[in-house]
């Protein structure tokens, strides 16, 4: 690292609020610093240049944010998760179990989960601390009996969805509870409530991974995982923390995908959120090896991946080529990435 | 069968070296126990008849020869999550070709593959990026290709495929044994693909053993520093493996397209799963530097047997899904177990 401290959009434990200063060497890690904000400004640009009458209206605007939301709010989790130098893959498994959970308490018609708000209540709270068993079930096999994230993940990925399955017995759960669909179905001032519960999750986490004890912590453990256990990082329990987390956000991200559907159906609540989020993380600048992450990085990750869906299905182009041009996409930004790690 | 390894234990004991067969060819016991308490519990719905044994074999075989270029890319510490996709695009490749004849509509399918490997091998070892990150964005990009070649709808073969050897790619029956036990007639079909995969696994096992690539393969993840210091070519064998398995995955798609008749870009979802699934529960180590081609066919057919078996059980697909996903996690604790038992043995003082 020779010529002083390139700037990054990253936080790491040892460079935990990077400040911005102008040399001659950094105007090329300038350019690395900002190509997400670049990417996603040329995006807007461009619909707002060339498909003015369709991107600038309310509804536009109101359906990104709402398609958005979900991707955001898993890959806040991911981003933690990869922060310390794990992935997880399992979670639109987790997307779905939360999501059948909820769908079976809503309905119910037996006592606690027929009682009017009491019901309602639990079938948000429980599906997020059923997930979150499952997500210490990872953290367990991560962390104690010393398993690569890959493979550990990858079983829940594997037998999630199934689990979910059994649970309904394999079928739609159609409801109809417009009070409790509020968080997929509502507005408040005409924002999205999902985009608005997205909002305040990145913010907390932002704020939690660049000024808390805790989020040094998880940087340093993707850092160096020996230094920071030789350094009295509780390593074990960073690691319970964010697959909890990462299981959590991916539970919520189920009930509101079951909100704006009015039906769970587990075959498809999630399905290849797992990539969808991997790839805002990795578009969004955090390095997947661990030790460096941006919080607002994978926000603008996600409205890329986002904005470019929109764009190419817009222009006419199929899902065949939305597939190419994220993984393009996904290429591009490692890249990227790996000139300024160097 | 045999085990390659430069990761010598500086002294064995007995436990050591049991824990270590346990570790390798555990599979294989457990194969055995399987196969015959399958036999005892659901034989007289045929479980060994020659029916069940026959699709077994000929669908397992699509997923044997993933799961053989995966062994070789996992013993160098890499993995490629693109061989489903790979082998949808291959198989999409081969129904778009099939009016030439069965040999072109293969070959252009293995090269779609081996082209898909070179990318992969190429950006890997040429940008030094994480394979797990490549072989995702070829993973998404493959099945988007495929969906553009087959026109976003199924690509169905050429009516000429009926007469031109595709017919045969599935069903030629090579050798066949059957034994009449009363009421039971126990057989065994070699089909092509079967035959293909024996073929496959011979070829693959000789090339991991007894060759200097074999070796390097092995060097390269036990430790890429110390062998790139030995003059070990790192860049050219990641490639030649990532070639390797993208190969074996169009040649998997030339065999998909000649079984389901078609080239569905909707096919094939998990494979990359079940073939890493295998390997892993063949013994070979995730973290590379260790491991077998033997193994991993067992592997393959482990798997293929217990699902085939859950299927008999009459359980529907989700339990099977559950159940395969508890079978990984038996497998993968009782691996680490063992591995680091030997790891703590062979140290100890």
């Amino acid at each position: 690292m020779a010529g002083g401290e390139p700037v990054r959009p990253g936080r790491t434990a040892t460079n935990p609020a990077p400040r911005f200063a102008w040399t001659r060497h950094r105007a090329l890690d300038l350019m690395q610093t900002y190509a997400g904000a670049i990417a996603l400004v040329l995006l807007i640009l461009y619909n707002v240049i060339f498909n003015a009458s369709a991107f600038l209206t309310v509804n536009a605007i109101r359906v990104n944010l709402t398609q958005v939301a979900e991707i955001v709010i898993v890959a806040v989790g991911m981003t933690l998760v990869i922060a310390t130098g794990g992935i997880d893959l399992s979670v639109g498994s987790m997307m779905a179990i939360a999501g059948v959970v909820a769908a079976t308490i809503l309905l119910s018609d037996v006592a606690p989960w027929n009682v009017p708000y009491l019901g309602g209540a639990l079938a948000y709270v429980v599906p997020i601390l059923v997930v979150a068993v499952f997500g210490a079930a990872n953290a367990f096999l991560i962390a104690n009996m010393r398993i690569q994230p890959i493979i550990a993940t990858l079983i829940l990925f594997i037998s999630g969805r199934g689990i979910a399955q059994v649970i309904v017995g394999g079928r739609l759960q159609s409801f109809r509870e417009p009070e409790w669909q509020v968080i997929g179905q509502g507005r408040v001032l005409g924002i999205p409530v999902q985009a608005i519960i997205m909002i305040v999750i990145v913010a907390v986490a932002a704020w939690v991974l660049a000024r808390t004890a805790f989020g040094r912590y998880v940087l340093a453990v993707g850092g160096n995982e020996e230094a920071s256990r030789l350094a009295g990082v509780p390593v074990t329990r960073v690691k319970y923390a964010v697959y909890i987390i990462s299981a959590m956000l991916a539970g919520l991200a189920g009930l509101i995908s079951i909100a704006i559907n009015s039906a769970a159906d587990p075959a498809n609540i999630g399905r290849n959120m797992e990539l969808s989020a991997i790839a805002a993380v990795a578009v969004g600048g955090t390095s997947l090896l661990g030790g460096r992450a941006t919080i607002v990085g994978t926000l603008i990750g996600s409205l890329i991946i986002q904005l470019t869906t929109y764009t190419l299905l817009t222009e006419g182009l199929t899902d065949a080529w939305v597939r190419v041009v994220t993984a393009a996409a996904i290429l591009a930004a490692v890249l990227i990435q790996r000139r300024s790690t160097r | 069968m045999t085990v390659g390894t430069l990761d010598a234990p500086i002294r064995t004991d007995r436990r050591v070296r049991l824990a270590a067969l346990i570790q390798r060819q555990g599979a294989l016991i457990a194969l055995v126990l399987t196969v015959v308490l399958g036999q005892a519990i659901y034989g007289d719905k045929g479980f060994l008849g020659e029916f069940n044994v026959t699709n077994l074999l000929r669908f397992n075989s699509m997923i044997a020869l993933l799961a053989l270029g995966m062994t070789f890319v996992i013993i160098t510490g890499g993995i490629d999550l693109s061989v489903g996709s790979v082998a949808v695009l291959a198989s999409v490749v081969a129904a778009n070709m099939s009016g030439h004849g069965v040999w072109i509509a293969t070959a252009a399918a293995v090269l779609v593959g081996a082209a898909v490997g070179t990318f992969n091998g190429g950006v890997i070892a040429g940008f030094g990026i994480q394979p797990f990150i490549v072989t995702l964005a070829t993973l998404l990009a493959g099945r988007g290709l495929a969906l553009w070649l087959a026109d976003n709808s199924v690509a169905q073969l050429a009516p000429e495929a009926f007469t031109n050897g595709f017919i045969e790619l599935n069903n030629s029956r090579l050798v066949e044994w059957s034994v009449d036990r009363g009421d039971q007639t126990y057989g065994l079909v070699v089909t092509l693909p079967v035959a293909i995969v024996i073929v496959a696994y011979l070829i693959g096992s000789i090339l991991l053993n007894f060759t200097r690539f074999g070796r390097s393969v092995l060097a390269i993840g036990g430790n890429e520093e110390a062998t790139r210091l030995a003059g070990v070519p790192i860049a050219r064998t990641t490639i030649a493996v990532y070639v390797i398995s993208g190969a074996l995955a169009g040649l998997a798609g030339a065999i998909l397209a000649a079984q389901t008749f078609s080239g569905n870009p909707n096919e094939a979802i998990g494979w990359e799963l079940s073939a890493i699934a295998a390997v892993v529960v063949g013994g070979t180590l995730l973290t590379g530097g260790l491991g077998s081609v033997g193994t991993t066919l067992v592997g393959v057919l482990l798997l293929g047997v217990i699902i085939n078996l859950l299927g008999l059980a009459n359980l529907t697909p989700y339990w099977q899904q559950v159940i395969r996903g508890l079978f990984l996690l038996v497998v993968v604790v009782l691996q680490s177990r063992l591995v680091g038992f030997g790891r703590r043995r062979a140290l100890a003082p």
